[in-house]
């Protein structure tokens, strides 16, 4: 499942952080950290949905729940049959 | 006891000069809000006294006095004036909420420059579009947002100087780049402030309207007489609180009521550098003992929507007064937050043209939640018959929300675009572009725009700017852009777009053209839905009906549609 991860955090970092952030791990808080702002989770929640042809409903898609790579990661796992 | 005592006492005889007298400024003196917001204070004997208590999302804190964010802004002057900064020059300032932010707009403001503050998640379009319409001479930015900066350059040769606060020397600066480190600066005691007048322009913030690109909305120093009183009456400042303003400055609320409001006032203010998260929000009211708390419908929302045993784990027995801005305040959020905190959000009604607070529910005045409250003292407010532009003269019927122009935050003109200015008046009264309707006790009742513009968790986003920008997508063939209703956001940007032949539908191309706005423009303006449409409806002429659109997003009646093409 790291490959989860790590799919999730390359992501991350290719999509929402500028050239030369600092880097970010597993536990770097995302929404609460200013990397990923509400608005942009909608993306995010988007791209996994595509990459594992889930659906994560809407109440499930929180800040709080998309707040790190690990706790997204979670999120998924919950969705992936 | 509130500041305001009495909201129908303050109606009587009430002036300007009100402000003007507990400022002391006397007509024709020099007006500068740099000064008032940090000399005058300790020249109070404020001096010590905490002016900001910032922590950022690592909970990394720092702490200003009135003495700190004096010399602070004197040194940033300084500085600017060592790069050869004049007066009226345009300066941006595009950062996150870090202290140099609102430190530095003082010290703008202090050389007699204009400041131009921009949202930093704005991408390279839309930071583009807007210091090309400024002409701006030098932008304040983190060496994280420099890229944005960069990508955009070769096409801003005005930009003469690119200041970074951050600069750790770890890689070469690029061309144009200079350091400036407010921790490594001398403290400068003395600094000749600017002897602005009350008309000097002071800020210069873009708003977005239903066409062309966003305009510059230029405020003057004066506009602190009504941003001082409406910090006074309607957020109730006083001299022991922790106010904690929400607002990003990179927006009018975050400067008129996050910079200038509570420092006129000497009033302690807290920054939190962080996204939203119920729990870091509940953590910070709880550690600062926030007292005021001045945040928008959106957060108030989302905090609902975490639950109620969350604020449980929180002492917030500091709060004393909570007000909203930005977009309407549902009544289902004032009465969940009585419930809660113990005291009702008082909703208040501004725009970025307007500078400062113009109808609003006062501490002490009955609530009618949902209600958007009353005119501030000194402001003239109606409705108005949108086909005569003439006052209703019976209550209840919904018009355009209409101001009578001459409060001192007015703003003056579009930058460069005095047309679009004169455009904002008819009948001697400025039109907001809001609708709403008057009960029988004078109370206004917000019911949405009367344009095509998205309020969009309380910001505005131009459907023409978003239609622009898709149209750069090389999929897309046409573009039509309306708002759709979002629980937490009010609105949120919906596109409806035909594709260039050779491409195909598919959930992955969403994500992509997504991702492309979001970048090119800013995650507010993202479309949270596209939608593939053969065709878009438009007009015999070839005009896309946007209105359609809309109405079949909002389940409304779609009217008239003799005008379509293929009707």
């Amino acid at each position: 499942m790291d490959n989860l991860k790590d799919m999730i955090l390359k992501y991350v970092i290719e999509e929402y952080m500028e050239e030369g952030g600092d880097p970010i791990s597993y536990d770097t808080p995302l929404i609460s950290g200013g990397i990923v702002d509400s608005f942009s989770m909608v993306s995010l929640k988007r791209f996994l949905e595509n990459k594992y042809k889930i659906s994560i409903p809407d109440d499930q898609a929180t800040p709080e729940a998309f707040d790190s790579v690990n706790k997204i990661s979670d999120v998924v796992k919950r969705f992936v049959k | 006891m509130s500041n305001i005592e009495s909201y129908e006492v303050r109606l009587k005889d009430f002036n300007w000069s009100i402000s003007e007298k507990e400022l002391g400024y006397k007509p024709g003196n020099t007006l500068n809000i740099g000064w008032y917001c940090s000399d005058r204070i300790c020249l109070q004997g404020k001096g010590d006294k905490l002016a900001l208590l910032w922590e950022s999302s690592t909970g990394a804190e720092k702490k200003f006095t009135y003495h700190d964010i004096r010399r602070a802004s004197n040194s940033i002057g300084a500085f600017l004036h060592g790069l050869g900064i004049k007066p009226e020059d345009r300066v941006c300032l595009f950062m996150d909420k870090i202290p140099e932010l609102y430190i530095g707009l003082l010290g703008i403001l202090k050389t007699g420059a204009i400041g131009q503050p921009l949202f930093s998640a704005f991408g390279d379009e839309s930071l583009f579009v807007r210091l090309d319409n400024a002409q701006t001479s030098a932008i304040i930015t983190q060496k994280k947002h420099a890229p944005k900066v960069r990508k955009i350059l070769d096409k801003l040769p005005r930009l003469k100087h690119i200041i970074i606060v951050d600069y750790d020397g770890k890689a070469p600066l690029r061309e144009r780049e200079v350091p400036f480190s407010l921790e490594k600066a001398v403290p400068i005691d003395h600094f000749d402030v600017y002897p602005t007048q009350a008309e000097s322009p002071s800020l210069l913030h873009y708003t977005s309207g239903t066409t062309g690109q966003p305009k510059g909305v230029k405020h003057v120093h004066y506009s602190l007489v009504s941003q001082y009183l409406t910090s006074k009456w309607v957020l109730d400042l006083q001299e022991d609180d922790i106010y904690w303003c929400t607002a990003d400055p990179g927006w009018v609320t975050g400067t008129s009521y996050g910079i200038v409001g509570p420092w006129s006032m000497g009033v302690t203010q807290a920054v939190l550098d962080a996204g939203f998260s119920a729990e870091a929000w509940y953590k910070f009211i709880e550690k600062y003992r926030i007292t005021m708390w001045y945040s928008a419908p959106t957060a108030i929302r989302s905090l609902m929507k975490a639950g109620n045993e969350v604020v449980k784990k929180y002492d917030l027995s500091s709060l004393r007064h909570l007000a909203s801005v930005g977009e309407p305040l549902n009544p289902e959020a004032v009465i969940w937050s009585e419930r809660i905190f113990g005291k009702a959000f008082l909703d208040t009604y501004w725009q970025t043209e307007t500078g400062s607070i113009m109808i609003s529910n006062y501490p002490g005045m009955k609530i009618k939640p949902g209600s958007m409250g009353k005119a501030f003292p000194g402001i003239t407010a109606t409705v108005l018959d949108p086909k005569t532009y003439e006052p209703y003269n019976v209550t209840g019927k919904i018009g355009l929300i209409a101001l009578k122009p001459g409060w001192p935050s007015m703003m003056r003109t579009y930058w460069n675009n005095e047309e679009a200015y004169k455009n904002k008046f008819k009948n001697g009264w400025y039109l907001t572009g809001d609708r709403a309707s008057i009960d029988k006790e004078g109370y206004f009742w917000f019911v949405g725009r009367d344009d095509d513009v998205i309020n969009t968790a309380g910001h505005l986003v131009s459907p023409f700017e978003v239609e622009s920008a898709l149209l750069e997508h090389p999929a897309i063939a046409e573009s039509a852009v309306v708002s759709k209703p979002d629980p937490i956001n009010m609105e949120v940007v919906k596109a409806f777009v035909t594709l260039k032949p050779g491409f195909a539908a598919s959930t992955d191309l969403e994500l992509e053209i997504m991702n492309f706005i979001r970048k090119k423009l800013s995650p507010l303006a993202m479309p949270q839905e596209i939608e593939y449409v053969e065709s878009l409806p438009k007009t015999r002429s070839g005009k896309i009906m946007r209105r359609i659109l809309h109405a079949k997003e909002w389940g409304e009646e779609i009217g008239d549609t003799s005008a379509l093409e293929n009707d």
